[in-house]
């Protein structure tokens, strides 16, 4: 331990300003009771463009896109203030696909003119980006051809995929190496199905049937794919992990206000002790995940040599807040918290549905003790 | 650079310039561990008698108390400067103690110039060992139900009843009590009150109490017709409970800074002791659920690191979160699970009490994990906290307990 000041978990005026502004706005244009209007319409986007639309014009799509891309060229904490307050209210749009899978992608590996073509579409609002990683069965391969590449195979669970504009796909790219591609999902041979999830989000099915890829479309080095995709995973970890701490203050916000008003035997349930220490118990752990979080994201701004271990630190820890908070949020509920009615359910299926996305914390446990030698 | 980096750079260079080496890497720096000095004190270690004499020269054993009590007139961010850069080497405070950490501050509140004058310059110097007489046997949880006798004659105080679980009361020179000085008050808090006492006046007897770890680092404290000078009474006579209750926060913080140690000192420890007793010298830990065990105990660890340094930075620009009520709760649960970890890695290896076939650190380490037991009831135990936690920063209300 060498005496260094350690960097500041704290939120300066700004920041605390933005986090102000972003909760209003997400409290009124965007609260969770919107899942349940998404899901009945059967939308066919499954989230709003007009939201979308309004929080890029805020300038909260771009805030930590280089100036010269269109963004504000600010940092990735700064990113997961807004992060935050999307998961109080279980926000469907696309944040993990574009903001964090797609743009940290491109900001990581992707070339100048690669970022010049979509970075200030992101910051804007109007493009949307994925990435296809998971398979079974079928892996995608891509094999050579006189002027690119020429992709076969499939890939599962690509978050909003079905709505994406460009999606980066990794790809066998031969001697056991992978690369990854950025491919247009209108080009011949791509096809996309939607797949509808427990919490709200979308996902596809990628089909890729003979696509040709010229050598540009390459994002980051031939056959780096897998550590330029572990980077992108770590930053998505960290970004989800800001949401899962928003969405479990919010959860646990709403319990702790039910359980002072619901009487029962003539007294606020929230006077039996059985609860309150239990109650307490969330308060704790989701204190200790805000500190875990924030100083993930410290170190993804300043702090390289840290990424790995606190972004499985905020992932492992969140993952475990987020779904506890959930379920003793339904079970202080009673009865009504069951019910489709009441919109406490969708934090528990979120909850769920996050803990198991980009790793589940006994994977990352796993990963830790590897990154401490044992 | 800020006036604070410039002290923090010189604060470093004394520090290192100045702490015996043979200290280095052997504490976690918190208020509790090191030098607790006393009369009684046997302490004969030379280096840790000269980080003594060399903080109390330097005025850093109590950095932040005015100078004319034995402190060294510095800002509390200053003294958590110099606290941080001690545990940056893993050097003891020069001084460690209740008095420090516990009664001075208070004292410093809620005294008179005549014991603070009287009763700081000997803490600061390590000289006069403080202990805590608020538990009895029909008060623990419910403190407030005391009944430690102080009824006026003349100028002095007579004390009558009993204490127990009374730290180091052997060791000590004085204790604070707490008393009550009116049995017809019409709530219990209103009639206590802080009395101190010198605990070799007559009528005291202190009788050490053996724990489950075999060590007995408290006793019960009789007061038989004891006979305190009126002058040692604390702020107003029943008016006591609010000291008090400043005390216990000063403990609570106290308790959750000695636990924390190094980050990652926790997970060391016991990923040394798995090594050592699964024989696997390198590589991965070869049980995967204990290794799981493990990295949950380290990301914990890491957590209330990262939530302390959160809070301290948080009071320090005059905006304390509420996080500051969960300290001893977390880290007194971490203490427990660190040790129930190296229990269970040490296999039969950890049943030896004393004698052959055990080596000296298993003995020890049984020892300490026995005496962990007692972190979550110390100061107030878990439950109390969270009924705390839940009143006071949930704002739940009070129920049927
Ligand atoms: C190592 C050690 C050192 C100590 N040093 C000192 C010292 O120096 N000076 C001193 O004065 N005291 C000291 N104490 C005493 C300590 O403060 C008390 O032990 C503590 O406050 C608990 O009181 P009790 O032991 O009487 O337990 P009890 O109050 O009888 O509690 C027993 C159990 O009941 C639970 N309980 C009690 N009330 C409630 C409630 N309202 N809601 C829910 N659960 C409840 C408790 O949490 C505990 O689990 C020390 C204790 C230990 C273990």
């Amino acid at each position: 331990m060498s005496g260094h000041r350690a960097p500041s978990l704290l939120l300066n005026d700004e920041q605390r300003m933005l986090k102000k502004t972003a909760q209003e706005f997400i409290r009124e244009k965007a609260p969770a009771a919107r899942l349940r209007v998404l899901r009945d319409s059967k939308d066919e986007l499954g989230f709003s463009r007009a939201v979308w639309n309004e929080m890029a014009e805020l300038g909260w799509l771009g805030l930590q896109i280089p100036e010269q891309y269109g963004g504000l060229g600010l940092g990735f904490f700064d990113l997961c203030i807004v992060l935050e307050q999307s998961g109080r209210e279980l926000m469907p749009e696309p944040f993990i696909s574009t903001l964090l899978l797609g743009t940290q992608a491109l900001l990581l590996g992707g070339t100048n003119e690669q970022k010049q073509a979509l970075l200030p579409g992101v910051a804007a609002g109007e493009r949307l980006l994925a990435i296809g990683y998971e398979e079974a069965g079928a892996p995608v391969v891509a094999k050579r051809t006189t002027d690119g590449f020429e992709l076969n195979g499939q890939k599962l669970q690509v978050l909003d995929g079905h709505a994406a504009d460009r999606i980066i796909v990794s790809a066998a790219t031969g001697g056991g190496g992978a690369s990854l591609f950025l491919i247009d999902p209108s080009q011949a041979g791509v096809s996309t199905t939607r797949q509808h999830r427990i919490d709200g989000l979308s996902s596809a099915i990628l089909s890729l049937d003979g696509v040709a890829v010229r050598n540009d479309a390459i994002v980051g080095e031939m056959g780096k794919g897998a550590s330029l995709l572990e980077a992108v995973l770590e930053r998505a970890c960290a970004g989800a992990s800001a949401q899962m701490l928003g969405a479990s203050e919010q959860a646990f916000a709403d319990t702790i206000e039910y359980i002072k008003e619901r009487e029962q035997f003539g007294v606020p349930i929230g006077s039996f002790q059985a609860l309150q220490h239990r109650a307490v118990a969330v308060f704790t752990e989701i204190a200790l995940t805000r500190s875990v979080v924030l100083a993930a994201a410290r170190a993804i701004d300043g702090a390289p040599d840290d990424v790995p271990r606190l972004t499985s630190l905020a992932k492992a820890m969140a993952s475990e807040t987020f779904l506890h908070a959930a379920k003793e949020a339904i079970q202080m509920h009673g009865g009504i918290g069951v019910t489709d009615e009441h919109d406490i359910g969708f934090y528990l299926k979120r909850a769920h549905a996050a803990y198991m996305s980009f790793g589940k914390p006994s994977q990352h446990r796993q990963r830790w003790a590897e990154l401490h030698d044992y | 650079m800020s006036e604070l980096d410039s002290f923090r750079e010189e604060a470093r260079a004394w520090v290192r310039e100045n702490a015996p080496k043979s200290l280095w890497g052997t504490s976690g720096s918190g208020p509790f561990e090191g030098y607790w000095g006393g009369s009684k004190c046997e302490e004969t270690d030379p280096d840790l008698l000269r980080w003594r004499d060399l903080g109390i020269e330097k005025q850093w054993t109590a950095p932040s108390w005015p100078i004319e009590y034995g402190g060294g007139g510095l800002s509390r961010e200053q003294e958590d400067i110099i606290h941080a850069e001690m545990k940056a080497i893993g050097v003891p405070r020069p001084v460690a103690g209740q008095g420090l950490a516990m009664f001075g501050p208070v004292l410093l509140e809620y005294g008179n110039d005549a014991q603070r004058a009287q009763h700081l310059p000997g803490i600061a110097r390590g000289e006069v060992r403080w202990c805590q007489g608020y538990s009895e046997p029909n008060a623990g949880s419910d403190l407030a139900n005391l009944q430690l006798k102080a009824e006026r004659d003349g100028d002095a105080y007579v004390l009558n009843g009993q204490k127990t679980w009374t730290s180091h009361a052997d060791l000590s020179d004085w204790i604070y009590c707490l008393t009550r000085t009116n049995p017809n008050a019409p709530k219990k808090q209103m009639g206590i009150s802080v009395i101190l006492a010198d605990l070799s006046t007559p009528g005291i007897t202190v009788r050490r109490i053996d724990l489950i770890s075999g060590y007995s680092p408290f006793c019960e404290t009789f007061f038989d017709n004891v006979r305190v000078p009126v002058a040692n009474l604390v702020g107003k006579e029943n008016e006591g409970w609010t000291i008090a209750k400043a005390i216990l926060g000063h403990e609570r913080s106290s308790i959750g800074r000695s636990i924390a140690r190094q980050p990652g000192s926790a997970q060391r420890e016991v990923v040394a002791r798995a090594r050592k007793h699964f024989s696997a010298e390198e590589g991965a830990i070869p049980d995967p659920l204990i290794r799981d065990e493990i990295a949950s105990l380290g990301m914990l660890e890491e957590a209330f690191h990262l939530t302390l340094a959160r809070i301290q930075e948080s009071a320090a620009t005059g905006t304390p979160g509420p996080e500051g009520s969960i300290t001893k709760i977390v880290g007194s649960e971490l203490k427990q699970m660190r040790f129930e970890l190296g229990m269970k890695v040490a296999g039969i290896q950890g049943l030896g009490w004393e004698g052959p076939g055990f080596d000296e650190d298993d003995l020890q380490y049984t020892r300490d994990w026995l005496r962990s037991r007692a972190t979550t009831i110390e100061g107030g135990s878990s439950e109390i906290q969270k009924n705390i936690v839940s009143k006071r920063v949930l704002g739940l209300p009070e129920g049927k307990k």
